[in-house]
């Protein structure tokens, strides 16, 4: 275990030295202490190494992420794994807005909470919310899977494209041309391996999907209201 | 983008290191915010009593016009001078004078002083803000030495009106009122004639200065401050999360959307607000305390 002090050394060294570990580093698991809420914490990570983060991280923590495990003891400021590749993030507690914002693969669990725009144009990720999320999550989803054992705010999916949607508990609204679909085996499937790899302990059986109507992939003057 | 702080006690046994406690939150913030920066702090140094109203008073010639400001004052209000004081801090003054002549001493204060200019007026608030950094501001009024039962600090950078002392936040339009924001509101100048044709007076054309006269000129129609939070959600278009004190409470509402950011914390000797959970990190007890989001559209108010 290699331990580094965010306060002492500060974030370029630590982003380097992350930076720094190859496909094949010996030096596999690290500690980050006194994260104190900074910002872009363990950005652009590109190795199979164990990243702890011992407190609440600030904006953009685990951003850009390939193949690396991240795991946040404590909450995450806005932007937690935007644009994550590959690999894993793990928030403890609750995530702030735009939660694996635009991220194209890999595996997000958010354990509290994530608030607004949660998964918003999300392109392949995979975002697990053990509580609930906010409003305007998954906007523009394009695919990918967003499950969330709580429930979910105002415009849910609006002008979804592909991403799969799962909730457990209630949706306050759902956005423009996204509408409940059937849950067929194949989803129960899919929602239980995620479940599985989230450590979330529900069963898939309880949750609703929801996904695009797919009216809106085409500008159509009948729908001029609607965009 | 700005930075916001706040900070409302509970416990007594803090209020000596008010001061203290927001300078640190507000120098974290100076990323937020590099152009210029402010703090309403209520209690002050002396007792707060509704026997007393103090000015907060600011002059870019403070030597020649704070010199003999209390006597002159005094006499231009046909007071005894043993019940007006100044307490110079910088470019600032604190003028405590006798409840119940503040329309007097504010025509006084025009032809003794025409060029000071009012940061506040109230019992219990007092405010400083400056252009420049945040610690450099903080520095100047000697912030940290401040103690009171509750602070508002804002860390500006500027996007809908000039840097200016008077664009600073916190603004403030009433009685121990004041209010901060971070965002941009688009609507401003249509609010601001409306106001003005209410009879509403304006010192800067400054976005946030409308959103605090137009909280101001709610409750003087008889709105509580959360009826005129709740009315600003339907009147105030644009980005906002602002947060507001009086002289017993602290509020904190963000716009429908909610982009700008805030995170709370709360325990049992205080309610905290930031910009980013980095400004809280050095409050007593923050890990145990109880932090979340504001949810948007929702007002939250604490009084003592």
């Amino acid at each position: 275990m290699q331990t580094f002090d965010l306060e002492e050394q500060g974030l370029r060294a630590l982003n380097q030295t992350l930076h720094d570990q190859a496909n094949d580093t010996n030096q596999t698991s690290w500690e980050i202490i006194n994260p104190r809420g900074s910002h872009a914490i363990a950005v652009g990570l590109d190795a199979p190494i164990e990243v702890k983060i011992k407190g609440s991280t600030g904006y953009y923590c685990g951003g850009m992420n390939k193949q690396a495990d991240i795991l946040v003891e404590g909450s995450a400021g806005p932007g937690v794994a935007e644009n994550m590749m590959s690999g894993t993030v793990v928030i403890e507690g609750d995530a702030s807005q735009y939660a694996g914002a635009t991220g194209r693969g890999g595996l997000l669990v958010i354990k509290g909470n994530a608030s607004s725009r949660c998964g918003i144009s999300m392109k392949g990720i995979n975002i697990v919310v053990h509580g609930n999320i906010g409003h305007m999550s998954a906007f523009m989803a394009q695919s990918g899977n967003l499950v969330v054992l709580g429930n979910a705010g105002d415009a849910l999916g609006d002008s979804l494209y592909e991403a799969q949607l799962f909730v457990r508990g209630t949706v306050k609204s759902l956005g423009a041309d996204c509408v409940k679909k059937e849950m067929r085996a194949e989803h129960i499937t899919l929602l239980q391996d995620l479940l599985n790899k989230a450590g979330a302990n529900a069963n898939p059986e309880e949750f609703t999907r929801y996904g695009s109507a797919r009216k809106l992939y085409h500008f159509d003057i009948d729908n001029a209201g609607t965009y | 983008m700005c930075g916001i702080i706040g900070l409302f006690l509970k416990d007594q046994s803090l209020q000596a290191q008010l001061g203290t406690l927001l300078t640190e939150m507000l120098v974290t913030m100076s990323d937020r915010g590099p152009d210029s920066a402010g703090i309403a702090i209520y209690g002050g140094d002396g007792e707060v009593s509704n026997s007393m109203t103090k000015f907060t008073l600011q002059s870019n010639a403070p030597h020649e016009d704070f010199a003999e400001l209390a006597a002159d004052m005094a006499a231009a209000t046909s007071i005894d001078d043993s019940k007006v004081w100044l307490a110079v801090k910088d470019t600032h003054a604190v003028l405590t004078v006798p409840a119940g002549i503040t329309a007097d001493v504010r025509a006084s204060l025009g032809e003794i002083r025409p060029t000071v200019r009012i940061m506040s007026v109230g019992e219990a608030i007092e405010i400083y803000k400056e252009v420049g950094l945040p610690r450099s501001v903080a520095e100047r009024f000697s912030v940290s030495q401040m103690r009171g039962t509750h602070g508002i600090g804002h860390t500006r950078m500027a996007t809908e009106s000039a840097v200016t002392t008077m664009g600073a936040h916190p603004f403030s339009t009433g009685a121990d009122q004041c209010l901060v924001h971070n965002g941009s509101l688009s609507n401003h100048n249509s609010l601001r004639r409306k106001l003005i044709r209410d009879g509403v007076h304006f010192e800067t054309d400054n976005d946030t200065e409308v959103a605090a006269a137009y909280l101001t000129h709610q409750m003087q129609q008889g709105a509580s401050l959360g009826e005129a939070l709740e009315s600003g959600l339907d009147d105030l278009d644009g980005f906002y999360t602002f947060v507001v004190g009086t002289r017993d409470g602290f509020g904190v509402v963000r716009d429908p959307i909610a982009c700008k950011p805030a995170v709370m914390a709360e325990t049992d000797q205080y309610v905290a607000f930031g910009s980013e959970y980095r400004a809280l990190v050095n409050l007593p007890g923050i890990d145990a305390a109880r932090i979340w989001e504001p949810e948007p559209a929702t007002v939250y108010f604490w009084t003592h």
